[in-house]
């Protein structure tokens, strides 16, 4: 079965050069920050995809591209099979762009204060021309919120309500797809837990495929079937999600959940995390991690590993067995 | 019994407003022991970060230390005003606050900065307080601190200049650190470090640490005690690894459930209703009553119990019946 969003050597690089006199004048080179390298996966329908990474990994960057907010450097991203940014007929594109929407992390910015929330959670049907009769106030109830609600403005709502006003907007247009860059990590733990319950029963109700990038680890593993973890824009290891928390084979992602905190209060044991992300403007050669991998030998430092499978797993690792 | 290093006693902070007085913190008591980490956790509004900064003499007009009592070291602290405040705080209270960006100023070297701070609490000379600079980078495992002392802050990544903040906090060897959400701006991995860092400096030194976070998994990690607050007041207070594990009150069960770290493996998180109330908006009776699913008549009438520094962990009328 064709996955619904296919990503396939994806590329994007950022030219963060300072102007050319400047470098001129202080005979600097350009300076190129790769975010996102070579990362290929896909989302079958009716899944979730959980991307974790630590910042600078460069999963918004992903996201981002995703939704067609950015153009690849090189690569593509096809859903439903078309190429958003290589597809001639407008037709099939505007199509495709109704099947995708976002929700974003900070619900007090991605909000237009001067819009009534009936009008802000309609825009994606009436900017298309559709029938937006009634619409809004279905979607209020389905969200959790109420019909009435829909004649008021973003300020008269809290963080989680607001959030859920960003949900109710998204699924104005039926999308297929919904990339949900960080959409908790602004709210409070028992509000992140209603928005979280609420995205799972939409989920099944409405038949969505979501991509969650988050960076905080237990979110992920709560919400996701597949987990993807990114390493300064590299995909370093894939796998069903029982099987990476279980299991995890790449030494990064063994570090990483070595590092989150655990609820029962055990004293820890395993050694704490050395180092931090590198420079991502002149990424370590070799394995973008062996300079804070415990396992690296000489291979890693002149050799980049290839994302390989490795039963469930896919990893880009050469010692990982 | 020995003497805490802070001792708080029904501490309240008023705002007031033009319709009411606010009330951030609402009769608050608490001690910190030498070497001990007390993490305080609650919900954004909860009133933690106004706990702590009434602690040191912070709170910005017009909010107001209302009532009780602050004892540091067995000195009462907080009627202090001007210099003997400033006297406190730094030399016997330091503070970390969340971003290690803005509580560094950008245009002193950080070697400045530390030099500054300890020659102001310390009567030492100009090498010496160099020294010591050099050394308490050392100790926050700055790599080749010698040198890095003339840098600025940006030269630094974030986790670095988390442990520049600590080192200045630490410098003129407080007895009491107030920690602010000091690894919330940070990565997992390096929060990971930061935290450790915090733990051993505090167990050798016998410092004092108020750990303010909204992440039970940093209490989790880092603290010997929990206080948990809600609208303004103290819900349950006791021995970490208790709390968590055994909450007492109704409000610590449902963060428990909301967290997914201690539900992994199952379809739904167990959601609390609502949201925490706004303080103008606080009922008689428990705060928490409207959203606990096993509030009686009793709990949204009666004055809500008050949460002693000694005597019971929750402040709940059924404390005893909800853990079963």
């Amino acid at each position: 079965m064709r996955p619904l969003v296919s990503v396939n050597k994806l590329f994007r690089v950022f030219d963060v050069s300072k102007p050319w006199l400047n470098r001129l004048l202080e005979r600097r080179n350009k300076a190129l920050l790769t975010a996102v390298a070579d990362v290929s996966f896909g989302i079958p329908e009716r899944t979730v995809y959980g991307l974790v990474g630590e910042s600078g990994s460069g999963k918004s960057t992903i996201g981002k591209i995703i939704v067609g907010l950015l153009a690849p450097s090189s690569g593509s991203v096809e859903i439903e099979g078309v190429d958003l940014f290589r597809e001639k007929d407008e037709g099939t594109v505007d199509r495709i762009r109704s099947d995708i929407q976002m929700i974003f992390q900070d619900p007090y910015a991605s909000l237009n204060p001067r819009w009534k929330v009936g009008d802000i959670i309609v825009e994606p049907i009436s900017s298309r021309g559709g029938d937006t009769v009634g619409v809004a106030n279905k979607l209020l109830e389905q969200v959790g919120l109420s019909a009435r609600d829909a004649t008021k403005y973003p300020h008269e709502f809290s963080g989680g309500q607001r959030q859920r006003i960003c949900i109710a907007r998204a699924l104005a247009s039926e999308p297929k797809l919904i990339v949900c860059d960080e959409p908790t990590s602004a709210l409070d733990v028992s509000v992140q837990a209603q928005v979280l319950n609420l995205m799972s029963d939409l989920k099944d109700d409405f038949g969505l495929t979501y991509l969650f990038i988050s960076h905080d680890l237990t979110v992920v593993r709560h919400m996701s079937d597949t987990v993807g973890v990114l390493y300064l824009g590299r995909l370093v290891e894939e796998a069903p999600r029982d099987a990476l928390f279980d299991g995890p084979k790449h030494p990064y992602t063994q570090m990483l959940l070595q590092a989150a905190p655990k609820l029962d209060g055990s004293v820890r044991e395993a050694d704490i995390p050395k180092g931090e992300i590198p420079d991502p403007i002149n990424p370590p050669a070799g394995c973008v991690f062996n300079p804070r991998c415990p396992f690296a030998v000489d291979r890693c430092r002149k050799e980049l590993p290839e994302l390989r499978k490795l039963g469930d797993h896919r990893v880009a690792c050469h010692l990982a067995e | 019994m020995v003497e805490p290093v802070l001792s708080v006693r029904g501490l309240t902070v008023e705002i007031p407003t033009r319709h009411s007085v606010l009330r951030p913190v609402d009769t608050v008591s608490f001690d910190i022991a030498a070497g001990e980490i007390l993490g305080v956790v609650g919900e954004s509004g909860a009133g933690k970060s106004m706990t702590g900064n009434a602690v040191i003499g912070l709170l910005d007009r017009p909010a107001h230390i209302a009532g009780g009592e602050i004892w540091l070291n067995g000195e009462r602290i907080d009627q202090l005003k001007g210099d003997a405040l400033r006297q406190v705080r730094g030399k016997h209270i330091g503070m970390v606050f969340q971003d290690p960006l803005t509580s560094l100023n950008p245009l002193l070297t950080i070697g400045q900065q530390l030099v500054e701070t300890i020659q102001v609490h310390l009567d030492v000379s100009g090498a010496e307080a160099k020294n010591r600079a050099v050394n308490s980078l050392n100790e926050v495992g700055i790599p080749a601190a010698a040198e890095r002392i003339d840098a600025y802050p940006h030269q630094f990544s974030g986790g670095m200049r988390q442990r520049v903040v600590i080192a200045l906090a630490l410098c003129a060897e407080p007895s009491l650190i107030i920690a602010d959400e000091p690894t919330t701006a940070l990565d997992v991995s390096v929060q990971a470090q930061i935290i450790a860092l915090l733990k051993r400096l505090c167990h050798e030194r016998g410092t004092a640490v108020m750990l303010i976070t909204h992440d039970m998994g940093v209490i989790a990690e880092a603290a010997d005690r929990v206080a948990v607050m809600y609208a303004g007041r103290m819900a349950e207070l006791g021995p970490a690894r208790e709390v968590l594990t055994k909450p007492a009150h109704p409000y610590t069960v449902g963060l428990m459930g909301s967290t997914p770290l201690a539900s992994a493996g199952k379809e739904r998180l167990n959601q609390i209703e609502g949201s925490m109330p706004r303080l103008d908006e606080l009922q008689p009776g428990c705060a928490f009553s409207p959203r606990c699913p096993y509030a009686q008549h009793k709990c949204r009438i009666e004055p809500r119990p008050t949460l002693e520094a000694h005597e019971g962990r929750a402040a709940c009328w059924l404390a005893g019946e909800v853990a079963e």
